[in-house]
């Protein structure tokens, strides 16, 4: 038998300059930390958030409408332009358009996300993953120009109704005011799926993740003590999967407000709010007025955020 | 009188695996009834197909007579309480345990109130605002009952409810289930793998293997007469004799269970043996044996001479103490 009493109660330290910060570190874990987050914690206040202050300072700026110069005095007269009725229509139609994504995504992605966390195992797990990130590695424009073949007039879906004789059905809804239009690609329905299409993925994945967390038990604890399953998915899971139905809303209620190219390529010509960013700061070249248009993005999320906190999403995290 | 549950010929398969395999059993009502076996045994099937989260492959079950195949766990007046507890974490005690009234539509005073008293109930009043996250696992227990209990059940079904509680705690807790189950007067269904919590609690014992019932008896009965070889094995205080030691130590052929108890150690005896270990179990000693290439284990109660480590002694027994068992699973 070996011989217990042979080995050394402490060892020595090994050679080398590893070893020795190996220690220092043990005993000032604090140290480590501070090395380890100093740069990426530069980078996030300098670059990131540093000129994102930058460029809102800009919208307490105004243009002078005769030289076309910023002039750099503090005012408000940005944000009273802002809201000027041709331009709170973007906003409005951009937050209508994020809120109609962010329910459609929600309810699209609620059952593909029950079904993969609760009964999608092994090789139809790897299945669900692939078929929820696979369109988030092909290009966002090729995907959105792609969309705009099969909605235009003469593409696949035109064809579809046609073959089964619901033409009807598709002229019905693009006769619909405000949201109808022409053909699909050009429509405020069009811009709406293309929207869900894109940002589904970030509404799946967190739901996903939420409802894997919520124990199968805690279901048939609910129909054990007599909840019908409609009773169970109201007062159990949705409850539960509500941080998860947020995280994925905050996704796809930000990006949607955010977007300036698939309103672009996809849609009637009214602007969005990326759109309007995008043509202020260039063409127009009314830095405080795209700057004021940024704002309203954060403001609304800060609002939106404030609302789901009150309303205890976050309290099962 | 009418079985509180009764299971003809149940069988329940996942794929190949027979999980339950043409059970037949009854459980009458106000009983304490206890289904023990080793994991994968199918006693927490049974449990399942009771309350419902399991639908039965083949046969017919039965709970007050009524037919329950096909019956959503949600009709059925059984309610269980699940190993982990699953506690609603979102929801504050009180709304946990008014849970069961809830959903059948109660209104929010009338159920906090009858919540309160089923807290009481299991001596934890006061707890109602708090979280399920913010209780000891015995709490929780409790609560889990509660909830249970406030539907006023007529079955009440209990998957190793004990199983994450330490040592003192689960004995408290034996007492006052017990106690609770005898004051409510409900049919009691115990899932354990442990078998001194089995034969302590219990009215009567389903030992379960290989998703059979091996042996349905009184906890005396089980631990003094074992049917099989099987069941004086996972019953386990027992010593278990193959046939062949059997016919050396001068008795039948056959497989044979001996109560540790029923050994004496002493001067005279028909048996010469070495003593190999012991240990301290307060009111008694066990002492392992080897006797004719044996190894037996025996009881010696406290006050007692225990020999010691090494040595060589005499052990002895009445014939009506050898329980003679089928040699089958």
């Amino acid at each position: 038998m070996t011989d217990f009493t042979a080995t050394p109660a402490i060892r020595p330290r090994r050679d080398g300059v590893a070893s020795r910060l190996s220690d220092l570190f043990w005993r000032r874990p604090q140290l480590l930390l501070f090395l380890m987050l100093t740069p990426p914690l530069l980078w996030l206040g300098i670059i990131y958030v540093g000129s994102l202050l930058a460029l809102l300072l800009q919208s307490f700026f105004a243009i002078d409408d005769f030289s076309g110069l910023v002039t750099y005095e503090f005012t408000l007269d940005t944000y009273r332009q802002l809201l000027h009725p041709a331009n709170f229509d973007i906003i409005l139609r951009t937050l209508t358009m994020a809120i109609a994504v962010t329910l459609a995504s929600a309810v699209i992605a609620f059952p593909i996300a029950y079904y993969a966390a609760r009964y999608a195992k092994g090789r139809w797990k790897a299945f669900f993953y692939l078929g929820v990130m696979m369109p988030l590695w092909s290009s966002y424009l090729v995907k959105i120009y792609a969309w705009k073949l099969i909605l235009a007039k003469e593409g696949i879906v035109t064809w579809v109704f046609a073959k089964l004789h619901l033409s009807f059905l598709l002229d019905g809804l693009l006769a619909l005011p405000v949201i109808g239009g022409n053909s699909l690609s050009i429509s405020y329905i069009g811009t709406f799926i293309v929207f869900v299409y894109i940002w589904l993925p970030y509404m799946i994945l967190p739901t996903q993740a939420a409802l894997e967390r919520v124990p199968v038990t805690l279901v048939e604890a609910s129909g054990d003590l007599g909840a019908t399953p409609d009773q169970t998915f109201r007062t159990v899971l949705l409850p539960l999967a509500l941080p998860g139905l947020v995280a994925g809303s905050i996704f796809t209620f930000s990006l949607t407000l955010g977007d300036y190219i698939i309103p672009q390529i996809i849609g009637s010509s009214r602007l969005f709010i990326g759109q309007a960013v995008y043509a202020q700061q260039g063409t127009a070249g009314n830095v405080p007025l795209a700057a004021a248009f940024s704002v309203v993005p954060i403001v609304i999320m800060g609002i939106y955020l404030t609302i789901a906190k009150r309303m205890g999403a976050f309290d099962a995290l | 009188m009418t079985a509180a549950v009764s299971f003809s010929k149940v069988s329940r398969h996942f794929g190949s695996v027979r999980a339950v395999d043409a059970v037949d059993l009854v459980v009458q009502p106000g009983e304490f009834f206890a289904m023990l076996g080793p994991s994968g045994s199918g006693k927490t099937t049974c449990l399942r197909l009771i309350a419902g989260f399991e639908q039965p492959s083949a046969g017919h079950i039965e709970i007050f007579g009524e037919t329950a195949e096909g019956v959503p766990p949600y009709r059925r007046n059984v309610n269980t309480v699940f190993q982990d507890y699953a506690l609603f974490p979102h929801l504050s005690i009180l709304d946990n345990v008014a849970y069961g009234l809830m959903v059948k539509g109660m209104g929010k005073t009338e159920r906090h109130r009858q919540a309160e008293q089923a807290l009481e109930m299991v001596k934890l009043p006061g707890y109602g605002t708090r979280k399920p996250g913010q209780l000891s696992g015995g709490q929780r227990q409790r609560v889990a009952l509660a909830r249970a209990l406030i539907n006023r059940p007529r079955v009440l079904l209990l998957d190793e409810p004990l199983g994450a509680l330490d040592l003192k705690l689960r004995e408290q807790m034996q007492e006052e289930l017990k106690s609770l189950q005898r004051s409510l007067g409900i049919t009691f269904i115990f899932v354990t793998h442990d078998q001194s919590e089995a034969l302590s609690m219990a009215d009567r014992v389903a030992v379960f293997n290989n998703g059979r019932i091996v042996q349905a008896a009184s906890p005396q009965e089980i631990y003094s007469r074992p049917k099989t070889r099987f069941v004086a094995d996972f019953v386990g205080s027992s010593n278990v004799i193959d046939p062949a030691a059997m016919a050396r130590f001068g008795g039948l052929e056959r497989w044979a269970s001996l109560r540790p108890e029923a050994i004496s150690i002493g001067a005279e005896g028909q048996l010469r043996a070495n003593v190999r270990s012991s240990s301290f179990l307060g009111a008694a000693t066990r002492v392992s044996v080897l006797a004719e290439g044996v190894s037996l284990s025996v009881m010696v109660p406290a006050g007692q001479p225990v020999p010691d480590v090494g040595a060589d002694v005499n052990l002895g027994w009445a014939p009506g103490d050898v329980h003679y068992m089928d040699d089958v699973a």
